[in-house]
């Protein structure tokens, strides 16, 4: 008789193997990491810049600048540029994030004398027209008309800014900012940030040597009369702990908790991850169980820690009910003071270790999985022995040890709450 | 290419395995014959909330997610208005814990009461959260039956309201689970560093002690062709004027599918697309517009929405569009245009080939028109389409009696 009660045997997982990125250098000094994995004939290729300081008076320049730089060149207009693109079955990326902006293109390897030229021409030669300038603000600014009615947007905008203030973190996008962008800024933009020195190249995929040598001829002999600059992100964060912005016909409430953390620098940072999942960082987390599984308040709730270059943050985030907002912050408060008070049983341990090893070894699913690998700590500035010692501290953290972080970094009543909806 | 291989155990349950040692992990996802289109007009939004519910353990385990955490592994599931799925990623050297969790609630589930309570209110939540929470979250609520008079696609999976949800009973459950939830009505898809011999022997051995169970036999009322235009105007807090146009096309495996899937990217695939180019860029009247389909099984719908620039007029925009669809009847697609849209559907594919559980989900999805080797063939249909093809599928298309347009204004 087949025995359906009891699980079937299962093993631990002893080994992960990373693809470990292989360093180039292009005769002018940009760094190409090589990640070559898979059977798919396709790559991609990052171009990635780091961001430089940020100014208040002109706060969304970094990130239209961004968008802009496939809007038309010297040589090709934005249509022209848009269909060569489209015709060789690549895809083109403009990414601005708080660190860094980049340019992604993704392409089969046999188009790729075709498809990364057009990548030379935006980063060398882009022009910043003002009919396609006018044309990408409008259309942001509706963009972000729609968004400021989401209630859980208004709640990550009013949380980042209680953080961090005004700064690159903090900011967030208002309507007029859109009517103050002028094309002489983003042209000045352009040229102190997207340089040479300022560059690091990311290619994953099946890589082939002629790729190499391609990358090379186009990037080699870029040059440039800008040097590297660090960037710094100085910030205030807000007197105020409760942050609520009623909404009379929300029929539910956005909630955001949390407050400026570690990042994955800090040797503690494993350890909290390990912390984090049991609260709020996986389906069958402790917030998740009460607040979903059990009460029914909820589609999802979560938790996380993001990392950033220049500081981090920790925080919660759901949308309940509004009968129910009041309900959810008593629980939530409970949860995270269990964590102080109470340690955790080893049978909950041992799920979330093997939980969060598997998810490592699912997360090494391809060259571009890989290449993510890679840039969380290269930016970092952290060498592979960073995932020795996640892996080394997953295993072995105690529930001593949670308990004690969490004494250390949580205190319920300091953090940032953030309400949007009725309470 | 995607290789595989293919067996039936007697109790019905198509399994198909496809080894990919890329990889250390492994995929299980089952794909159950049943969609929101299956529902009783009455319980709507029932196969959906009965996917919630099957997480709230099966007959001999209480809990399904706990013992699936401890080995590393990972599940969700999806409905649509046309099947439910489910999927297990774990590590491959832990898939027996996959077989053993997903035959029990093949086999029975446990039909908690709590599980039932929870999960209403859990999906009642869903349904504030996509639907009535968000700036033009209930368009599709109101456009389906506007488009739909007849077949069940004329309502959206989270259901037509609240209350159906709010009255689901445990019989309906237990109902519901016996007519679909069997061997017969299941495809089983297993990839990853496995091998066909390991997955035989585990199959034989957790599911094919399950009774086949009945097989259902679908009968839906079809959509009769549409005569009359239908205009249908509506105001909400909205921050922008909006407009959704709405063709019923063939469904996914009928003839003129791949046609009129290219004429969506002709029209809207990346910034050198039709709409794009002339409506965003080169005649500013729209700040978004796309053109997409939903690759439903029985007739489909070919959708345009776009989100008009202040100070439009509605007339004006809708005329705007209608000039796009006129020319895709009367003017042949340039070769060039229908090179790209061809280079970028291979291309797709390619990436798509990155992921093992996209794989394991299209085989699943081929498999139930009875041919998972189309994951591999299906371009074929798309290579060969000429601008000939384009413009007489345009023409079955766009006519003005079989549109249906929402005006969806800002107050």
């Amino acid at each position: 008789m087949l025995n359906r009660i009891n699980p079937p045997a299962f093993k631990q997982i002893e080994n992960i193997e990373f693809i470990k990125a292989q360093k180039h250098l292009l005769q002018n000094k940009i760094p190409v990491f090589v990640i070559d994995a898979g059977e798919q004939s396709l790559v991609r290729l990052e171009f990635i810049f780091q961001n430089t300081s940020w100014q208040l008076d002109k706060p969304i320049m970094p990130s239209i600048t961004n968008s802009m730089i496939s809007e038309g060149t010297h040589a090709l207009s934005s249509a022209e540029i848009a269909s060569k693109i489209d015709y060789y079955g690549a895809f083109f990326q403009a990414e601005f994030s708080y660190d860094q902006s980049s340019l992604n293109l993704f392409s089969l390897n046999k188009y790729l004398p075709q498809t990364l030229p057009i990548i030379k021409e935006m980063l060398t030669g882009a022009i910043f027209p003002q009919k396609e300038l006018e044309i990408l603000l409008t259309n942001q600014k509706q963009k972000l008309k729609v968004g400021l009615e989401k209630n859980s947007n208004l709640a990550r905008r009013a949380f980042t800014a209680a953080l961090f203030g005004d700064s690159l973190y903090g900011y967030a996008n208002q309507i007029e900012d859109y009517d103050h962008v002028k094309r002489e800024d983003l042209l000045a933009y352009y040229k102190k940030v997207y340089h040479p020195s300022n560059c690091t190249i990311v290619v994953s995929g099946k890589i082939e040597k002629a790729l190499l040598t391609l990358i090379e001829e186009l990037f080699g002999s870029w040059t440039s009369e800008y040097n590297y600059e660090n960037f710094e992100v100085n910030y205030l964060s807000s007197d105020q702990k409760l942050h609520y912005l009623e909404k009379p016909d929300a029929l539910q409430s956005a909630i955001r908790i949390g407050i400026p953390f570690v990042n994955r620098k800090h040797p503690d940072f494993v350890g909290l991850q390990v912390l984090n999942t049991a609260l709020g960082g996986y389906f069958g987390s402790r917030l998740m169980n009460n607040i979903r599984e059990d009460k029914g308040y909820t589609y999802g709730i979560g938790s996380g820690i993001a990392s950033l270059e220049k500081a981090g943050y920790f925080f919660i985030a759901t949308e309940v009910g509004v009968d129910v907002t009041q309900q959810t912050l008593t629980e939530i408060e409970k949860e995270v003071n269990l964590l102080k008070t109470d340690l955790m049983g080893e049978d909950e341990l041992t799920l979330i270790k093997n939980y969060l090893m598997g998810s490592l070894l699912g997360s090494l699913e391809n060259a571009f999985s890989h290449a993510e690998k890679f840039k969380n700590i290269h930016f970092f500035g952290l060498g592979y022995d960073y995932y020795d010692s996640y892996i080394k501290t997953v295993k072995n953290i105690t529930p001593k040890k949670l308990k004690e972080l969490a004494n250390q970094y949580w205190d319920y009543s300091s953090f940032y709450k953030v309400i949007v909806g009725k309470m | 290419m995607v290789k595989f291989d293919k067996f039936t155990l007697e109790n019905g349950l198509r399994v198909l395995v496809h080894e990919d040692h890329t990889t250390p992990m492994a995929v299980l996802n089952i794909l159950y014959d049943v969609g929101a289109r299956d529902e009783n007009p009455d319980q709507t939004g029932f196969a959906h909330l009965f996917e919630h519910l099957m997480f709230g353990g099966s007959v001999n385990i209480p809990s399904y997610d706990e013992p699936l955490q401890r080995v590393g592994g990972e599940n969700n599931a999806f409905t649509s208005n046309d099947i439910t799925n489910y999927y297990i990623t774990l590590p491959a050297v832990n898939l027996e814990t996959a077989f053993w969790l997903e035959s029990d609630r093949m086999l029975s589930l446990a039909f908690s009461e709590k599980s039932l309570e929870v999960q209403r209110n859990v999906v009642c939540e869903e349904f504030k959260q996509r639907y009535l929470n968000q700036p033009y979250g209930d368009v599709w609520l109101k456009l389906r039956p506007l488009v739909y008079k007849k077949h069940p696609y004329q309502w959206a999976t989270i259901g037509k309201d609240l209350s159906h949800i709010e009255n689901a009973k445990i019989e309906d459950v237990k109902a519901f689970f016996k007519k679909h939830y069997n061997p017969q009505n299941a495809i089983m898809i297993v990839g990853g560093a496995i091998n066909l011999a390991d997955v035989k022997k585990l199959a034989e051995k957790w599911f094919s002690p399950i009774p086949e169970g009945q097989k259902y036999e679908r009968s839906l009322p079809q959509e009769p062709l549409q005569t009359e235009e239908v205009i249908e105007t509506l105001e909400a807090d909205v921050p922008s004027n909006a407009i959704y146009k709405v063709f019923k096309m063939p469904g996914r495996m009928e003839a003129g599918y791949a046609e009129t899937d290219l004429i969506s990217d002709i029209l809207s695939q990346g910034k050198s697309s039709r709409l794009y180019q002339n409506l965003v860029q080169q005649n500013p009247i729209f700040s978004q517009i796309n053109a997409y389909n939903y690759g439903s099984i029985d007739t489909g719908m070919f959708v345009i929405e776009g989100k008009l620039l202040p100070d439009v007029d509605m007339a004006y925009a809708d005329e705007c569009i209608w000039k796009e669809l006129e020319f895709l009847k009367t003017e042949l697609v340039f070769e060039d245009e229908l090179t790209k849209v061809k280079n970028k559907y291979e291309s797709t594919k390619e990436f798509g080939e990155m992921s093992l559980l996209d794989k394991a989900m299209n085989l699943a999805f081929y498999e139930l028109f009875g041919d998972a080797n189309l994951i591999n063939t299906d371009i074929e249909n798309y290579l060969k389409i000429d601008a000939a093809d384009i413009q007489k599928q345009a023409n079955s298309l766009f006519k003005k009696e079989a549109a249906t347009t929402l005006y969806y204004l800002a107050k």
